[in-house]
């Protein structure tokens, strides 16, 4: 094997070595990654996500392939190509081929007070938190840089509560990506949220004695300033250059040329760190993740003996700054330009034209960039439609797929083509997650899955919403329906949106709806001939047609008194037990006549249903927190109870999950769930869309550090989101990969309340709370409610003669093989 | 309403089963017809249908506790095992051509629904 050793863990480094891993199918080659930060590679285009609550471990970009050595914490200082080696400060590394991925530094102008504490930049995660952490009660703070890392600076200081204020020596915000009329679109946008821009000013120096305190100008004004987070640009990481004897770009950065090799066939560099040179132009550096990616696949192509070549990078950028939508593409200006520009809503939007009209050149979009995943990818060809619909229309960004050449760049991250794209959907790539999976489009900024969407519409693959034959809604149409019009019966609602008499497809959809929109007795009247056998029975059918009952035990609390009761109703009733994952215990083996006698005895020893029958919320398991716990950091229990109690009965598109963590060692595995919440030293962490089963998810972050308050709240409204626009059995996990907009999304609706829905979110929520009632209880006190608990109706207390049990492990189980029967087959 | 079979009536043996009031609509009901489980179902149009209740994918007694409805015409129960659906006037199943359990003739007399013998397979040989 040879040695391949790769300097920088970033974003690129870990593309290429993912990329080496994939290519090197004979294993031939020993890869060491060296990497300088403590961590392993993170998104750092998502980095400010950290300021939403994002943890490190949610901005990881996953390990390293297997096989591939990575080292942390472990700085290389020089480069002995005569020798073929690496030095660090524990020791040398020989390499047969080395690729150098050291990223960028924040560039910090010299000016006076620079170095004075409370002075930050902003490029790793370390920088973040020593951020965070300084500008803990403090009130102002000013960031130095108009463009986007300043902007993304500015966000942050806002969320930690400061008022902000930022400095731009250009004439106008994101001086690189926007022309005037974007820059000033974007300035009101910005001053709207209360910042202050500065721009057109320089800053003379930062002031403080001991710390700093404010800023001075050039023009002689100055403003106060308790925190300066420095976004001035990134200069190439290319110290190493000296000692290995490379030539430098003019700018600066690792000097290569398009198959991304320096001047040493052996010694490569990619990212941040290249300045790459074509066709004889003089080196540049990128400072874009795409481009990096894309040297990374060069690279990676190259060592395996590929002779893959870098193109002129695609400097296209789309991003949400400060919740302003802001793109830029292609050339920054051309012979003809059209100009849309909307004062009143905060729209611009500018496209550069040739000559004749006929080419896209570039353009740039502000305050509405749903139009930028097709503009980008018409780049240099034909316009899809005309400019003012393309600028104007909402549904621009999802339109024109189809117009798209197939050497049309769809994924710029990820440099996937329309061809590639059609090619997975063509071999059997069903939806957005398949796409994904094989393509990569799609995994990076997200812009492009509109596209993706309409790709596969456009391919046939029909995204049919029809529940099924009787109803051409969603779930979520029929319930806009139902909630709307105050339909309650699903005759009604067949009747006149729908055709048939239904099936075990839509009926069960339909008694879910009505059940979350009224909270009523799930078999009264009608109802009852819509619910599934399990919650006509409100038991679990099993394979021999015998139910299981499961008691409700919230928090996996139970005293000794009612676990005795459980043990005596198995016991008397032959039931075989066993415990669930849910902390609870489940008891197998009842025939439906004896359901009601065996939850009177029950209900009688204060038990209530458990719902494991019902698409609903099933348990919320917990540690035991910091009542026993010497870890525990808050009552976990306490909070699982209460949350369980609170939810217990609502039902929803599918079942529901969740748990709580008294401390970050998560023994309840919340993560796992759908909501789950982890204790903080300060409060609770909540995690949402987490799923076990048949495709495992890590819940995401939604909210750190909540009150008890704010976090049952925050779960009300994301349960009540969940459950009024689900799919049909849509697990919150798939729910929200597929939710438009994910995560940032699920937090502007019901964290920052932009869709206004919050208080109905919130009434819905109580009204289910106040208007929960056991449905066991309500069963057993209504003579006709249990009269459909017979085995016969003709022979009401003869058992079904087709169940017999065996015996194994000390407990009834059922007879085996089942028994088959002479009516089935027809020939 | 009743059945279609209510010719040959006179000459079957007809057992009494309950009042008809003891079927919900689009819901079935279990009965022991000589020993034998019936599923007795009522669907929305007030017609009265009988089946073997043994679903012949599990073997489990169980298709009177299906979901009632419609697939185009037919008139059809879900078995609650794993949702196959029957066609209720005949017993065929819907999903799998090669399955299908027995059809009952039943009929409704003074409010009471009586089961007679299972109706002769109308399948080719």
């Amino acid at each position: 094997m040879r040695n391949l050793i790769v300097v920088g863990h970033g974003m690129v480094g870990q593309r290429f070595v993912e990329a080496l891993s994939a290519r090197d199918t004979a294993g031939q080659w020993r890869i060491t990654v060296l990497g300088e930060e403590p961590r392993p590679a993170y998104d750092r285009v998502r980095l400010s996500a950290f300021f939403d609550g994002a943890s490190a471990e949610e901005l990881s970009l996953g390990d390293v392939p297997d096989g591939v050595e990575l080292r942390l914490g472990e700085a290389v200082l020089g480069i002995d190509r005569a020798r073929r080696i690496v030095q660090t400060d524990a020791g040398e590394y020989a390499y047969d081929k080395l690729v150098l991925a050291t990223g960028s530094r924040p560039f910090v102008p010299p000016i006076a007070g620079a170095d004075l504490p409370g002075v930050f930049v902003y490029r790793t995660l370390d920088d973040l938190e020593a951020l965070q952490a300084y500008a803990e009660g403090r009130r102002v703070g000013a960031v130095l840089g108009g463009g986007l890392l300043g902007l993304e600076a500015a966000n942050a200081l806002r969320l930690l509560g400061l008022t902000t204020h930022v400095v731009e020596f250009a004439p106008r915000l994101m001086p690189l990506q926007v022309d005037d009329g974007g820059g000033a679109v974007l300035k009101g946008h910005v001053e709207g949220l209360g910042l202050a821009v500065h721009t057109g000013r320089a800053c003379a120096s930062v002031v403080g004695t001991d710390e700093v305190t404010g800023l001075t100008f050039s023009d002689g004004g100055s403003v106060e300033a308790e925190v300066v987070v420095i976004a001035a640009g990134i200069r190439p990481r290319d110290e190493l250059a000296a000692s290995a004897g490379l030539p430098l770009g003019p700018r600066g950065g690792f000097l290569v040329d398009a198959g991304c090799a320096t001047e040493d066939p052996d010694v490569y560099a990619v990212g941040e760190c290249a300045a790459l040179s074509l066709d004889g132009t003089e080196g540049r550096t990128y400072g874009l993740v795409a481009p990096g990616y894309a040297m990374a696949e060069v690279v990676a192509d190259r060592i395996v003996g590929g002779d893959a070549a870098m193109t002129t990078p695609d400097t296209s950028t789309k991003l949400k700054l400060l919740g302003v939508d802001v793109a830029s593409f292609g050339a920054p200006d051309g012979p003809l330009d059209v100009v849309y520009h909307d004062g009143a809503n905060g729209v611009y939007a500018k496209l550069l034209l040739s000559d004749d009209a006929q080419t896209l050149l570039g353009g740039v979009l502000v305050g509405d960039a749903s139009a930028y995943p097709t503009l980008r990818a018409s780049l240099g060809g034909p316009l899809p439609g005309p400019p003012i619909a393309l600028l104007a229309g909402d549904s621009a960004g999802t339109a024109g797929a189809g117009a798209l050449p197939g050497t049309a760049q769809v994924c710029s991250c990820n440099a996937v083509t329309k061809d590639a794209i059609v090619g997975a959907i063509r071999e059997g790539a069903a939806d957005v997650p398949a796409i994904k999976a094989c393509t990569r489009a799609g995994t990076t900024c997200g812009s492009c899955v509109p596209m993706l969407k309409s790709l596969l519409s456009e391919c046939g693959v029909h995204q049919s919403k029809a529940l099924c034959e009787h109803f051409t809604h969603s779930r979520q149409e029929l319930f806009d329906i139902a909630r709307v019009r105050g339909i309650r019966t699903f005759s009604e609602l067949i009747s006149e949106h729908g055709q048939g008499r239904g099936c075990d497809i839509c009926k069960p959809v339909v008694a879910s709806i009505l059940a979350s929109l009224t909270n009523g007795y799930v078999l009264d009247g009608e109802q009852a001939a819509l619910q599934d056998t399990n919650d006509h029975f409100l038991a679990n059918i099993q394979k021999d047609g015998t139910y299981s009952v499961v008691p409700r035990i919230p928090g996996g609390e139970i005293t000794p008194e009612k676990l005795i009761v459980i043990g005596e109703v198995a016991k008397d009733f032959g039931l075989y037990t066993k415990i669930t994952g849910g902390q609870r215990i489940d008891l197998f083996g009842a025939r439906v006549e004896q359901l009601p006698l065996i939850w009177r005895r029950l209900v009688d020893a204060g038990f209530e249903s458990g719902h494991a029958y019902g698409k609903a919320l099933r348990t919320v398991k917990s540690c035991v927190g910091s009542t026993w716990c010497r870890y525990g950091v808050q009552d976990s229990v306490g909070l699982a109870v209460d949350l369980e109690l609170r939810y217990r009965g609502l039902r929803a598109p599918h079942k529901i999950k969740s748990a709580v963590s008294g401390c970050a060692r998560e023994c309840a595995e919340a993560r796992g769930k759908d909501f789950g919440i982890i204790a903080t030293e300060t409060g609770w962490n909540l995690y949402v869309g987490g799923n076990g089963g048949f495709r495992p998810r890590h819940a995401d972050l939604l909210a750190s550090d909540l009150s008890t308050e704010d976090l049952i709240r925050t779960i009300d409204r994301f349960l009540m989101y969940y459950i009024r626009t689900a799919d049909r059995l849509q697990r919150t996990a798939a729910w929200l990969e597929a939710l438009d907009g994910g995560l940032d999304h699920l937090r502007d609706v019901i964290i920052h309340d932009t869709l206004g829905l919050g208080a109905e979110l919130d009434a819905a929520m109580a009204h289910h709370v106040s208007s929960y009632a056991d449905e066991w209880k309500a069963t057993l006190d209504d003579p006709a409610r249990l009269a459909r608990f017979v085995s016969f109706v003709n022979a009401p207390g003869t058992p079904d003669p087709s169940i017999s049990f065996e015996t194994e492990r000390g407990q009834r189980v059922p007879a085996r093989p089942v028994p088959v029967t002479l009516t089935g087959r027809k020939s | 309403m009743t059945t279609a079979f209510a010719d040959f009536a006179d000459l079957a043996t007809w057992t009494p089963i309950c009042s008809i009031a003891r079927l919900e609509v689009e819901r079935g009901v279990a009965a022991l017809v000589d020993g034998i489980p019936v599923a007795i179902f009522r669907t929305f149009t007030g017609d009265v249908y009988a089946l073997d209740n043994v679903d012949p994918f599990s073997g489990a007694s169980v298709l009177s506790r299906g979901i009632v409805g419609t697939r185009g015409d037919v008139p059809t129960v879900a078995s609650p095992m794993h949702k196959q659906a029957f066609d209720l006037r005949t017993g065929d199943c819907l999903d799998d051509p090669t399955m299908r359990v027995r059809a009952w003739a039943v009929r409704v007399r003074d409010g009471v629904v009586e089961i007679g013998e299972p109706l002769a397979v109308s399948v080719p040989a």
